[in-house]
């Protein structure tokens, strides 16, 4: 515990030597995202704030220190977590390397892919796209049809990926293949890193109903992948993209819960109180109170799973009821947003752009695996229900 | 604090479900209420609770418990709330041995508090009035006479009042009925001149009393606290059996978790397992999730009680009102996914429907807590 409040004061004065004043600001918007890759636009706080906690490893505090990480312990991390929150501190840089890549690399990664790839990522120097979704491969994503070849010093890809968020923005794609396709679908499938800045890999943008295109189909027209790039073993990937999935379903689940403002403040600003000092709408109130109590059970839930998690109890497939209560909650909670702002909620680019968030959030049940397939997934996995 | 029970409590988890599960299950509630039993729960389980220790898991060491704490406290109700096994543990064990060891005086603690431990003294709260909770609502007067005061008027619904040796009551002092100040706890022994106890027959097997006091007669020494200041102890008793109904709540909702899933996996109907049908076990998985945020949020309100009780409020209305929701979910899925076995009175979910009813009103139901946590957010 000393050591822990030592460590503490430590990073509350680097923290205060450090941090830009402009990184203590609240995210406004979309631009104050800091996703890094090549051909990122940073301010000059930002890639200032991002090399400053790169150096330190902190911009992935608990990978080992020989890829990039800060090496602490979990214990740690949550002290200088704490201490970012306390003054408003923003992400450094945020992505899909550090939320899915990471993770899977760490565990499954030989030590030479970890060293070529992981300290790219902690110095937001390389961007990634997750290359799962295909048109005929969804909830079914088994059934993904992307070929891949043996080219004996590289391999061949070929095939359609859909959905893919920021591909456009992407400077590598982790991608699903199918590399036999033969066996029986789960056992023929295997997970490959390829450089997008190649001729044989294009992307086309979707726009969505929030009006804004952040994700894209992806085309791959014999585009090369290196050998040394197969994470796994051959015809192995699944298990390496279900363990990615479980680290994109905790994340994905967690995101709506505990940056937000409480849903009673944001409604008491807009809709404003009583006489008897109560929230003028009884209705609104009474879906607010309940929704905040959902939001406060649901937070003991995420660290209650993750103590668990860390005292070797519970079970992993919790991952999939974190994501579906998760991100229904978000989704009530922007329905309430949109409730307590009345029609200043239904200006298309207002300065508080709720219309977009709320419909932004109706994606947080599809992408990652829907609710419906977490459902199916807890009353296989934890309630061993059987199957049809 | 991790949100995980450490090895002591881990422990004590075991042992309550090894010992109810063989000694008192539903099948004890069952026959307490077929043989029409006037006290609702059985003393020979009761003395072993005291023998076990559970009776004394609030109560200080000085004065003859075991004090452990609130998270304890509340892992005992949730395997009682598993089994249903009706005693006075929640009214006594919890809420009587919080009002003594936090706000009685010496004198108090030292007559009450080994006597709770050892499971010789029964206590209940009385403290509503009407039909639906409100502890600041107190018409029951206790005017000074003498050195002393005299209590008259009707307190309803008073869990293990028709059991209980000793009442404490709130009684108004000064001020009006709807006021907060001006309230004050008493402690009054059953069997005082005056006091007739009127036994209910609940819902849920078990019994409640009105309490009706007629110019009781009693001392000074009889107030728990402060005089004219008794709302805020009669809140902090109130939490403290808030929890730990939310607790007990909790382990019924696991339990008609555990036992619908039991059936879906046997029950066949079209030729297959009621259990591969999606629409059912969508219905399972999403109660599966309702049940793990109840255990949450009870786990985080027994440890903010014992941590920092005076700023639990908040904690516990959240786990009332979620619990109070979550439970009543849980009896009404698994009554309709048994079909019409879930209806007969021979099978145990109907009891648990019934119990987490009452469990759910007792000290303020779901829409109370909302309502008072929405308050405290100051909106
Ligand atoms: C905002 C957003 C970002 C995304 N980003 C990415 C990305 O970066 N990379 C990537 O690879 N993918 C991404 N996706 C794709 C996402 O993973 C898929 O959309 C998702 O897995 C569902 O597949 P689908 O769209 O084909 O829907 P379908 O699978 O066709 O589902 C249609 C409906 O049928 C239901 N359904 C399907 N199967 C079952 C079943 N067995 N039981 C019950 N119901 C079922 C679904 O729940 C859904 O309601 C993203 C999606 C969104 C919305």
């Amino acid at each position: 515990m000393a050591d822990l409040d030592a460590f503490r004061a430590d990073v509350r004065d680097w923290l205060e030597a450090n941090c830009p004043e402009e990184m203590r600001q609240p995210i406004q918007d979309e631009e104050d995202v800091v996703w890094g890759g090549r051909t990122f636009n940073f301010t000059e706080p930002q890639k200032l704030w991002l090399d400053r906690m790169a150096g330190k490893g902190w911009t992935v505090p608990e990978w080992p220190v020989e890829y990039g990480g800060g090496g602490l312990d979990k214990a740690h991390a949550k002290v200088l977590r704490e201490e970012m929150r306390k003054i408003g501190a923003r992400a450094p840089v945020q992505s899909f390397g550090i939320w899915m890549l990471g993770p899977a690399l760490l565990k499954y990664g030989t030590h030479e892919q970890k060293l070529e790839h992981l300290p790219k990522i902690a110095r937001g120097e390389i961007r990634w796209a997750q290359g799962y979704s295909e048109p005929n491969a969804g909830s079914d994503l088994a059934a993904l049809m992307t070929k891949c070849e043996d080219k004996g010093d590289h391999y061949l890809v070929n095939g359609q990926k859909i959905w893919t968020s920021y591909a456009d923005k992407a400077d590598w794609i982790f991608v699903l293949v199918r590399t036999d396709f033969q066996a029986p679908k789960h056992e023929g499938i295997s997970f490959i890193l390829v450089d997008m800045d190649q001729p044989g890999v294009t992307t086309k943008p979707i726009k969505l109903i929030s009006g804004k295109s952040p994700f894209c189909e992806t085309f791959f027209d014999d585009a090369r992948a290196e050998k040394h790039n197969l994470v796994g073993e051959l015809n192995k990937g699944w298990t390496v993209a279900k363990y990615l999935l479980t680290h994109e379903r905790e994340m994905i689940g967690g995101m709506g819960s505990g940056a937000m403002r409480p849903m009673g403040d944001v409604a008491v600003q807009q809709v404003g109180l009583n006489e008897h000092g109560m929230l003028a709408d009884p209705i609104l109130r009474a879906d607010v109170v309940r929704a905040e109590i959902d939001g406060l059970a649901f937070m003991s839930t995420m660290e209650r799973v993750a103590d668990e998690a860390k005292a070797g109890q519970g079970t992993g497939a919790n991952s999939s009821m974190l994501k579906y209560y998760g991100t229904e909650l978000n989704k009530r909670r922007m329905e309430l947003m949109m409730d307590s702002a009345g029609s200043s909620g239904l200006e298309w680019d207002a300065d508080e752009d709720v219309a977009r968030m709320w419909l932004r959030s109706k994606g947080n049940s599809i992408e990652g695996g829907t609710s419906e397939v977490q459902l199916n997934i807890i009353a296989k996995r934890i309630l061993e229900l059987p199957s049809a | 604090m991790a949100m995980v029970l450490n090895e002591e409590a881990g422990m004590l988890k075991d042992a309550a479900r090894g010992y109810l599960k063989a000694s008192a299950p539903v099948s004890q509630l069952r026959k307490l209420r077929d043989s029409g039993s006037e006290d609702g729960f059985d003393r020979k389980t009761w003395a072993d609770m005291a023998e076990m220790g559970w009776t004394g898991v609030l109560v200080p060491e000085a004065h003859g418990g075991v004090e452990m704490g609130h998270v304890a406290a509340g892992v005992i109700a949730e395997e009682m709330g598993r089994t249903l096994t009706a005693s006075p543990y929640i009214s006594t064990a919890i809420m009587g041995a919080t009002a003594l060891s936090r706000f009685g005086s010496d004198g108090q603690k030292s007559e009450w508090l080994p006597r709770i431990a050892a499971g010789e003294a029964i206590t209940a709260l009385a403290a509503d009035e009407g039909r639906k909770h409100n502890p600041s609502r107190v018409a029951v007067s206790a005017e000074r006479s003498g050195n002393g005061f005299k209590l008259n008027g009707r307190k309803t619904f008073v869990a293990e009042g028709h059991v209980a040796d000793m009442l404490i009551v709130s009684a108004r002092t000064a001020g009006s009925e709807n006021e907060a100040e001006g309230i004050t706890l008493f402690l009054v022994p059953r069997d005082a001149a005056g006091v007739t106890v009127e036994r209910k027959d609940t819902v849920d097997s078990r019994h409640a009393a009105d309490i009706v006091l007629d110019n009781v007669d009693v001392t000074a020494d009889a107030v728990l606290g402060e005089v004219d200041n008794g709302l805020g102890a009669l809140e902090a008793v109130l939490d403290a059996g808030r929890a730990g109904l939310s607790a007990e709540m909790s382990g019924s909702a696991q339990q008609c978790l555990d036992s619908t899933v039991g059936y879906l996996k046997e029950r066949k109907q079209f030729g297959q397992i009621i259990g591969t049908f999606q629409a059912l076990q969508h219905r399972a998985a999403h109660l599966y999730s309702e049940v793990e945020l109840g255990k949450s949020i009870v786990l985080k309100a027994l440890q903010t009680l014992d941590a920092a009780p005076d700023h639990a409020a908040m904690m516990v209305s959240a786990a009332k009102a979620k619990l109070g929701q979550v439970a009543q979910l849980a009896a009404r899925e698994g009554v309709q996914m048994h079909g019409g076995m879930g209806m007969t009175d021979e099978f145990d979910i109907g009891f648990y429907m019934k119990r987490v009813r009452v469990a759910e009103a007792l000290y303020g139901d779901a829409n109370y807590h909302a309502d008072k946590f929405a308050r405290m957010r100051k909106y």
